[in-house]
């Protein structure tokens, strides 16, 4: 019998519709059954409305919610400048670790070093020692100041992560690129900066975003010595009001930065997927 | 004195010997096909003429003088001998006038204004005029193959190396590539490569050589041994190359 093109969907097309319409409505039913339960039962359990006063108070985060957006430009600036600053280093020590002249040994061992400590020391621990430490030496102002030295933590650590983000991208880049650029007669450095480099950073751009994330919330350590970030803020208007909703709404502005961030590093990591397969 | 002379190569990986004592003389605007099984070593032995690969014995002279001396710089040599390989190796993030341009200015410090016409007009030559501005992932595997000796071309090489630069193209598209080569022997360019292109080994090339391996076991002209192979070795490979 000779093969027929019929008018409308396809045998395959209809069942694949009845599909879809089926895990619709099973989606809908069970999202719909658990929020209701939250709705309900939560109220329900017996603390729940002094947690209601005490983290979901309206009045409360009306009155510090401004302040707050205020102290989070704080957070803002620290990490506008500290990110330029971590690309940079973390970039710089990627390649000294990956230096093959032997003049440049040192810078080596150097890069090794530096990603070994600052990879292996909590945060807190590099922020506390270095914003409280160097500025003990008795520098004169401005060279005191927390805001410099808690951002210094900030860039040796991340720095360190970074570097080993970009060195993962030295390393995707295929060893043929190489041969190819070598065989145009190009030095080992030329074949760095022109070929294996911009390819390598490119492999790398979801990942370094993730630790831009990071990075933006890490911020708020810096309370720990000193600047009246959003976090310190938020801390201050849960001691005057004896209130924790200045918390939530801290957490609700970071969100609202952090979570579009996400997404968009998730959307460069699934295209990048799609690219390689 | 020939254009390259390899006196007894040997080329290990460990263990395992790849190269085993090659001697090669290539002249002026000869072009010269190695044949053999893959694993003979053939693209090993183009590899260390370029320099890629160090050699641990033997020699390779570039006109007369020794460029496997060990310190050598290889910069210099390199720019002198293009390289087009199986994979085409072109520089994705590069547009294809950006891949030929790059050397020629990194290399030769030329100017891109300086370099443009000669290279566009490359581009032209091998048809490519309208894909100049493409990236490497829009264009054809032979499109980007004929990209790859663009590339080469534009350092203005005094030998061309390839390294079956057919093997991971569409059987349609070997054609586009292999009329390129034609059109490099008739302008007297040295060639030396790797091939299983049986065809076209014996239609193009001045000498062949049959590699087992990792030595040369019979050289000639390409009738003579494709027609009247001497060794029991080649005649065996032919009868299956050839079937």
């Amino acid at each position: 019998m000779p093969h027929q093109q019929t008018a409308g969907p396809t045998r395959r097309q209809i069942f694949e519709a009845r599909q879809r319409r089926k895990s619709l409505v099973i989606a809908s039913a069970s999202t719909i059954t658990v929020v209701v339960a939250l709705i309900v039962l939560v109220p329900l359990a017996p603390g729940w409305s002094k947690v209601q006063q005490s983290f979901f108070n309206g009045a409360v985060l009306a009155k510090s919610f401004p302040k707050l957006l205020d102290a989070f430009m704080i957070n803002v600036m620290i990490f506008a400048w500290s990110a330029p600053a971590i690309a940079v280093l973390g970039l710089l020590i990627a390649l000294a670790r990956d230096a093959k002249s032997p003049a440049l040994f040192p810078l080596r061992i150097f890069g090794a070093a530096f990603t070994d400590i600052f990879r292996g020391v909590p945060v807190i621990l590099t922020v506390y020692l270095i914003g409280f430490g160097i500025p003990g030496l008795g520098l004169p102002r401005p060279w005191n100041s927390p805001y410099i030295w808690g951002s210094l933590a900030l860039v040796l650590t991340y720095s360190a992560y970074v570097a080993e983000i970009f060195r993962s991208g030295i390393d995707s880049v295929h060893k043929s690129q190489r041969a190819a650029a070598l065989s145009l007669g190009l030095s080992e450095r030329q074949v760095m900066q022109d070929v294996v480099l911009p390819q390598a950073v490119r492999n790398v751009v979801p990942a370094q975003m993730n630790m831009l994330i990071a990075l933006q919330k890490d911020v708020s350590l810096l309370s720990f010595i000193g600047p009246v970030e959003i976090f310190r803020q938020a801390g201050v208007f849960k001691s005057l009001m004896a209130n924790f909703t200045p918390y939530v709404g801290a957490a609700i502005i970071f969100l609202i930065v952090t979570i579009p961030a996400t997404r968009y590093a998730d959307y460069l990591m699934a295209r990048q997927m799609r690219e390689r397969s | 004195m020939a254009k390259i002379e390899l006196r007894g190569v040997v080329k290990r990986f460990g263990e395992n010997t790849v190269c085993d004592g090659i001697d090669l003389d290539v002249s002026e605007g000869e072009m010269v096909c190695l044949i053999g099984s893959s694993g003979a070593g053939k693209s090993t032995l183009l590899r260390c003429i370029n320099l890629l690969e160090p050699i641990e014995d033997g020699a390779i002279f570039l006109d007369g003088q020794d460029i496997s001396v060990p310190g050598l710089d290889p910069q210099a040599v390199r720019a002198r001998i293009g390289m087009v390989f199986q994979s085409f190796n072109l520089f994705p993030h590069k547009s294809a006038l950006e891949n030929a341009l790059l050397a020629p200015r990194r290399v030769r410090g030329q100017s891109r204004a300086d370099i443009l016409p000669e290279v566009e007009a490359l581009f032209a030559r091998f048809g490519l005029a309208d894909r100049m501005h493409n990236y490497p992932d829009q264009l054809s595997g032979g499109q980007q193959q004929r990209v790859a000796i663009v590339r080469a071309l534009a350092m203005r090489p005094e030998v061309m190396l390839f390294d079956e630069i057919t093997s991971a193209l569409d059987p349609q598209l070997v054609g586009e590539v292999l009329d390129v080569l034609l059109t490099l022997k008739s302008e007297g360019i040295t060639m030396v490569m790797a091939t299983h292109e049986m065809g076209f080994a014996r239609e193009a090339a001045d000498k062949v050589c049959f590699l087992k391996d990792g030595r040369i076991i019979e050289e000639g002209p390409a009738a003579k041994l494709f027609d009247h192979p001497q060794h029991a070795e080649t005649q065996a490979f032919l009868a299956r190359a050839l079937k």
